[in-house]
């Protein structure tokens, strides 16, 4: 009998640049993404920050991840969310976002999808383990 | 029960790493599976040899290693492990470097993951 | 589900971050600095009654010995390690970092 793919949740919640976590846990989710499993990404509190467009940190003289950031879709990460809530009581839209990939079809760019906590709190209530970072 | 921790922060800092080990004694003593310990970020400097602290202070890296010496699997990952200067050559003994493919497989395999950090 | 919190409210909004997403049933867990939510009078203990009302709240014995917290809301549990790997077993875990 096959193995069930098993369903694993990210959360995001913390600020990046200011500490490493949001930066090395971009890589655990890459490197996750190459195995058999159902991969989320949930942005919530200071987390949403990491997907906001614009991001340079030239001048701060660390790499960055923007540009992966804007590739997620090709490393197969394609269940990529964001609190509402935490977006909005920090001034941001949808508009603030950055883009992760695009369409495969349509070729249209693709944003994280803005949803709400009740529906972010089922998704978590169904899954096999939740690292956060 | 099959359950796998991963931990986030160093030694003494922070009491995550505490924290960690107590549940993890606790599991044990009900009986159950540790699948894997893996230690990421500043958790990497959990397991160095070269800490000394005072005598009359627990020594969180020979606790690591006694663990690792009963048989459970304790993995520190390279890819933090070499930003931090982290090597074999500084590791107690039970310990090893990996990749961060052991940690989504103790993230898949295990029924529980449970996270420590701050 | 197991929340676990780690942080004080009075430095850090992890508590009241965390408990939008409480579902009725879930369980929290206090440890480490989170078991400063705990006390009676403090301006959090109005918040942390009304989660109560939803959710099981243990908070670490450890933890509240080592910061000589007494003092606590009627309601919440004390439990230890022991207790924590129970909760564990019981249900799935997000750690609120």
């Amino acid at each position: 009998m096959a193995e069930e793919i098993k369903k694993i949740m990210f959360t995001v919640r913390k600020p990046p640049h200011g500490s490493i976590y949001v930066y090395e846990g971009l890589e655990v989710k890459l490197i996750m993404a190459a195995y058999d499993a159902d991969i989320s990404v949930v942005f919530m509190d200071d987390g949403v920050y990491a997907l906001k467009q614009g991001q340079d940190t030239k001048e701060l003289g660390i790499k960055g991840f923007a540009a992966t950031y804007g590739a997620l879709m090709d490393y197969e990460i394609q269940k990529v969310y964001v609190d509402r809530h935490s977006m909005e009581i920090r001034g941001m839209t949808e508009d603030d976002l950055l883009i992760i990939g695009e369409d495969e079809e349509t070729e249209e760019p693709v944003k994280p999808q803005v949803i709400d906590s009740q529906a972010i709190a089922a998704m978590m209530a169904e899954q096999h383990n939740i690292l956060s970072f | 029960m099959k359950i796998a921790v991963c931990i986030y922060e160093g030694p003494y800092n922070h009491e995550a790493s505490d924290s960690a080990y107590n549940f993890i004694k606790a599991a044990i003593d009900k009986g159950h599976e540790i699948q894997g310990i893996f230690f990421y970020h500043d958790g990497v400097y959990n397991v160095t040899k070269l800490m000394e602290p005072p005598q009359d202070d627990r020594h969180i890296a020979n606790r690591w290693s006694a663990l690792g010496a009963t048989g459970i699997d304790i993995v520190v990952c390279i890819a933090a492990a070499k930003r931090r200067g982290i090597v074999d050559d500084v590791l107690v003994p039970n310990v090893r470097i990996s990749g961060l493919g052991q940690l989504t497989m103790m993230t898949i395999q295990a029924d529980r993951m449970v996270v420590f950090g701050d | 589900m197991l929340h676990t919190v780690n942080k004080s409210p009075f430095q850090n909004t992890t508590l009241m971050d965390a408990a939008r997403f409480f579902q009725s049933g879930d369980v929290l867990l206090l440890l480490e600095d989170g078991v400063f939510a705990c006390q009676t009078g403090t301006i959090h203990a109005a918040f942390v009654e009304n989660l109560l009302k939803n959710v099981k709240v243990y908070a670490m014995r450890a933890d509240l010995k080592a910061r000589a917290i007494t003092q606590l809301i009627p309601g919440i549990e004390i439990t230890d390690y022991s207790g924590f790997v129970e909760l564990v077993e019981k249900n799935k875990v997000h750690s609120w970092l």
